[in-house]
Formats: C-alpha cells, sequence, structure tokens
C-alpha cells in the first residue's frame, strides 16, 4: 500500500470523468482524496453519460488526458470489458460474489433503488396509478430518455413491475407511460436537480440517492420508494488498461473502498447511496450508523435487471418507446 | 488556396468519414445495415419530423422576418427603432439552445409561470414557437440588406408611370427580392434542420428528429449506442440538404433570369 502511494504521489496527477459534484457525494470524494494524497484531479465533462466515458477511453487512448478510471452503468461495463484491467482492491472480500468480475475487470461501487421523488403540494403519494390523476398534469418526468439513459429505462421498469409485468418483459410499463401521456401527465423533461429546483419536474422517476430532499436541494420534497418491488442498480468501476497514471487509478480504487470512516464507502453512504460493501460493513461495525438511517427504507427482495433482461428492455424501448410517447 | 484547405478540413473531410463509417458496421467491417435501417419506420419517422420542423420553421421565420424586415427599412435608416431592432435581432439569432428553451419551459410549460399551454408539447407545433425565437429575428438581420437595396428612385419611377402598388410589387420588388429571400430562407432551413440544444432542451425523453437520435446512438448507456448508426443518420441528412441545395440552384436559376 505504502509503495502504491509513493507511485500514485510520483504520477502526481488522476483523470477522472463524469463524475457530477453533486452525485452520490462525489464532490467531497474527489476534493477529500486530493487533499489526502496530494494528487491533482483532472475532472472530465461532469455531466456526461457512461457511453461518453468509454468514449473517451477509445478516442484519448494514449495521451495524457484519457481518462484512468470510469464509474459506468452495468451494461456498458459489461460491453467494453476489453478496454479495463484488472485490479482487486485491499477490501475485495467484502464485495458480493455477484457484484464482481471474478478476475476484477470490474466492481460494482455503490447503488440504490428506483424511488419517485415528488413535491410535497400533491400530499402524499403511496401507489403508481394516482399519477395518472389529474391533478398530475405534466407534472411526472424520468431521468433521461430510456432508450438513452440507465436511470429512464429503470423508471419504465419500476412502472412495469408495479403495473403487473415482469423484469424480462418491459412492455407493461411502456404501456403504462402511454396511460400518463394520454392523461397528459408526462413532463417530457430529463428531471435534474435544477429542474426540480425550478418546478418543472414535480414528480420524478430515479435513483434514490438522487431524488433525496438532501440531494435535490428542496425542504418540500419526498420519497417513495415502492413497496414490494425494490428495483436496484449499482455502478461499475473500472481501470482503464492503458491508463495514463496507473498507481494513482489503483490508489482511487482503494480510496473509493476503503471502509474507514472518512473513505469512500462511507462518503458514498454519506451521499445518499448505498456503497456495495455496505452488508460487510454493517457486520463489521465500520458502517457510519447515522447516514444509514436516513436512506429511505426498502421492503421485499431486491431486483437487479440480468444483462439479458436489460438487453431486452431496451430493445423493447427502441422499437416501442417513440410511439408511445409522442 | 487557403480557402480550399479551410473547406477540406472542415467540410469534405467530416463528410468522408461520415460517408465512409455509414457504410460499416460496429466491428468495423462493411455493412450495407446501416443504410437499410433508413427504411424502418421510427428512423423514417425521425427524417419526416426534421423535415416538418425545419420546413415549417424557416417558411413562418421567412415570412415573418421579411415583413418585419421591410417595416423596420422603410423607416428612418439612422432611427432609433432600427437601430434598436438591428441590436435585438442580433442578439435573438443567437438566443437558443437550454436557455432559450428553458425560458419557454418557465413561461408556458406544463408548470409554467405564465399560463399551462397544452399545446407546448405537441410536435412540430410547441417547438416550432420555440424555434420562431431566432428565425425570424435570422431573418431580419440577413434580409434586411436586401430590402436596402431597393431603391426608392424605382418605386418612384413606377408609380410615375401609374403603377399601383399591387403592380410595383409584383412586377418589380417580388423578383428583386425573390434571389434574396429564397438564399436566406434557406439558411433558415438548414438552421432549423441541424438544431439540436434546444430541441433537446424542450423536451428529452423521446426522438422527434434526427439529432436527438444521433445523440441516443452515440450516448446511450443502456445497450443501444452505435456509432455506425449515427452516421448513417448524418448521411441522411447531408443528403436532404444535398436535396435542398439542388432545388434551391434551380429556383435561384430561374427567380435571378432578370439579372443575366
Amino acid at each position: 500500500m505504502s509503495a502504491l502511494i509513493a507511485a500514485a504521489k510520483k504520477e502526481g496527477t488522476l483523470n477522472v470523468i463524469a463524475l457530477p459534484p453533486t452525485w452520490a457525494n462525489y464532490g467531497t470524494i474527489l476534493k477529500d482524496f486530493s487533499a489526502k494524497y496530494g494528487i491533482k484531479i483532472n475532472s472530465a465533462n461532469p455531466d456526461g453519460t457512461s457511453q461518453q466515458e468509454v468514449n473517451a477511453i477509445k478516442q484519448e487512448n494514449g495521451t495524457a488526458a484519457a481518462p484512468d478510471v470510469v464509474d459506468v452503468g452495468q451494461a456498458v461495463a459489461l460491453a467494453n470489458t476489453s478496454l479495463f484491467t484488472p485490479y482487486k482492491v485491499a477490501t475485495w472480500s467484502s464485495i458480493p460474489a455477484a457484484q464482481k468480475d471474478a478476475n476484477g475487470v470490474w466492481y460494482e461501487d455503490y447503488g440504490g433503488y428506483m424511488a419517485i421523488g415528488y413535491s410535497t403540494k400533491f400530499g402524499t403519494i403511496t401507489s403508481l396509478n394516482q399519477l395518472l390523476g389529474p391533478k398530475f398534469k405534466g407534472a411526472v418526468a424520468l431521468n433521461g430518455d430510456p432508450t438513452s439513459a440507465n436511470a429512464g429505462l429503470n423508471g419504465v421498469m419500476l412502472a412495469n413491475l408495479l403495473s403487473g409485468g415482469t423484469p424480462s418483459d418491459i412492455s407493461k410499463g411502456v404501456a403504462w407511460f402511454h396511460q400518463l401521456k394520454q392523461a397528459g401527465n408526462f413532463n417530457p423533461v430529463s428531471a435534474t436537480g435544477a429542474t426540480i429546483k425550478a418546478g418543472t419536474t414535480p414528480v420524478v422517476f430515479n435513483w434514490d440517492y438522487l431524488n433525496l430532499p438532501s440531494y435535490v436541494g428542496v425542504s418540500n420534497w419526498k420519497v417513495f420508494v415502492p413497496p414490494g418491488v425494490p428495483l436496484g442498480g449499482y455502478y461499475t468501476q473500472a481501470i482503464n488498461k492503458n491508463a495514463p497514471h496507473p498507481a494513482a487509478a489503483r490508489l482511487w480504487e482503494e480510496f473509493l473502498y476503503s471502509q474507514a470512516a472518512s473513505g469512500g464507502q462511507n462518503l458514498w453512504l454519506l451521499g445518499g447511496a448505498r456503497p456495495v460493501e455496505q452488508l460487510a460493513m454493517a457486520n463489521n461495525g465500520t458502517l457510519n450508523k447515522t447516514a444509514a438511517a436516513k436512506l429511505p427504507p426498502v421492503s421485499g427482495t431486491p431486483i437487479f435487471l440480468s444483462q439479458s433482461q436489460a438487453t431486452n428492455a431496451a430493445n423493447y424501448l427502441s422499437a416501442n418507446w417513440q410511439k408511445a410517447i409522442s | 488556396m487557403p480557402f480550399f484547405a479551410y473547406v477540406g478540413v472542415f467540410l469534405l473531410l467530416p463528410t468522408g468519414i461520415v460517408v465512409y463509417n455509414a457504410f460499416r458496421n460496429p466491428n468495423g467491417g462493411f455493412s450495407l445495415a446501416g443504410i437499410k435501417a433508413l427504411g424502418n419506420p421510427e428512423i423514417r419517422s425521425l427524417f419526416v419530423g426534421s423535415v416538418e420542423l425545419a420546413l415549417i420553421s424557416s417558411l413562418f421565420g421567412a415570412v415573418f422576418g421579411a415583413i418585419l424586415a421591410y417595416a423596420v427599412a422603410s423607416g428612418d435608416p439612422d432611427g432609433v427603432v432600427r437601430r434598436l431592432y438591428l441590436a435585438v435581432s442580433g442578439v435573438l439569432a443567437q438566443f437558443g439552445g437550454v436557455t432559450l428553451a428553458f425560458a419557454f419551459l418557465v413561461t408556458i410549460g406544463p408548470v409554467g409561470l405564465l399560463l399551462h399551454a397544452s399545446w407546448f408539447y405537441n410536435f412540430p407545433w410547441g417547438i416550432m414557437v420555440i424555434y420562431a425565437y431566432f428565425q425570424i429575428p435570422l431573418m431580419v438581420l440577413v434580409f434586411m440588406p436586401a430590402i436596402d437595396g431597393l431603391k426608392v428612385q424605382w418605386r418612384e419611377a413606377s408609380e410615375n408611370l401609374g403603377a399601383s402598388a399591387w403592380q410595383y410589387w409584383g412586377h418589380v420588388g417580388a423578383p428583386l427580392l425573390a434571389p434574396a429571400f429564397l438564399g436566406a430562407a434557406l439558411l433558415l432551413f438548414a438552421n432549423g434542420l441541424s438544431a439540436f440544444a434546444t430541441a433537446e432542451a424542450w423536451e428529452n425523453q423521446v426522438g422527434y428528429i434526427v439529432p436527438q437520435q444521433i445523440s441516443i446512438a452515440l450516448n446511450s448507456e443502456v445497450g443501444l449506442s452505435n456509432a455506425n448508426e449515427a452516421d448513417v443518420l448524418a448521411l441522411g441528412m447531408v443528403i436532404i440538404v444535398a436535396i435542398v441545395m439542388t432545388g434551391y440552384a434551380l429556383l435561384q436559376r430561374r427567380a435571378s433570369r432578370w439579372l443575366r
């Protein structure tokens, strides 16, 4: 570890990409890492998508500006394993086996559950079909086009599961959004913290950590994780095999997967995201319990889309979403 | 010569790359699958949407912009009104993208402050209203010089010969302005066809126009990303512009017959 720190300090720089400072506490994480090791961080394209991250690896391959590490959605990680190099962090055994590649090419980092965030002016939301009512005119938004953004796809999947659909067949979710559109309640703007603050997207399907009042910065905001169908999703870390700063990249992963009170896992938790080592940390007592208690309650067996389920959903959306919504 | 180098690097080379990649598959091999995809109903509806939006917004912008330009031009050439209009048009013609769409969103959008326009998300009329906001000022800017070129003496001469206002416009004014009007309308059409940021900020949950689908093809993180599809779509847009340019050249030749 000390050899790694020395090598990383010698490199002096780390290139990261698509890490919004307000997302899952990344602002603090970047600042703390930089301060702790004296390594300068170049944060490129903070609002980029997962696909743009791997595009950057390909296009900037061999230059000093190429991303050292990526934080991407599962589909993108699995489709681009040839761009990554294996690495196992010190806390490797704390990551559940289903959430990492056995060889260490990729490893999930943090995640959450699909939730419906909403302005308290609507009272309390307890069921999906309430949103079809007249008081939600033009109010209900997703976080991105579901044929493009993972959070958008999972928003449709949540409606699908709540309407009796299965993870392998998203058609009932598309049908539900078609109903929402017919009712005039669908808001076709991608929800962000800014649109929520401005009041243009008063009901938002998004990951719970992006939907918490503390994240959106609006006090009259509530978040509802529909009981019974906790639809989870985790992001994935990987190191660029041609990383311009290989030691700093590895040190960054060690920092993110550190279970220390000021380590990456607890910092993500403070940002409202659920770190991948949460269960192990709860067991060994390193988890920040105050922060964990603030997460929205979740009931039922968590559902994670398999790669083929996610691909099926994407293909169905590609052929049917436009018709259902325009 | 520097001009050709410039055109080569910034126009011909990128177009060549687009055409080349449109005939490849993601693994780099030759493939016609992308070109065939242009026949898909979903892809076709995007091209229809793009052309529809560009056509409507450019016609609207050209007609109203021309009327506005004429109204301003017939005023005092050094007057406050004219200087104000030109300055404002100069600013508004560049007022597009996220800021413009957001301005409309918070004033007349579904939860807008001023009114809740139920047609705001109707395609193409909702977005057309937003496009008009930069199409009309752009028309004023590019059409004004042509109107200024209309000499007062020509009008006086036709009046002296007993022509009515209709006759003057039909036989003198319109033919004189037609080439400039068509050129300006073409510029507006291209402007409307290629605009992306405004439409994307207006709504981005479903693609209505080709540039939105190009963005999805490049950025999709749910496994639908396909850079070659983006190239095929771009090629489709190049073809549309080529068709329009050809039509323009023919019309222009007809409209400027009197110049020869």
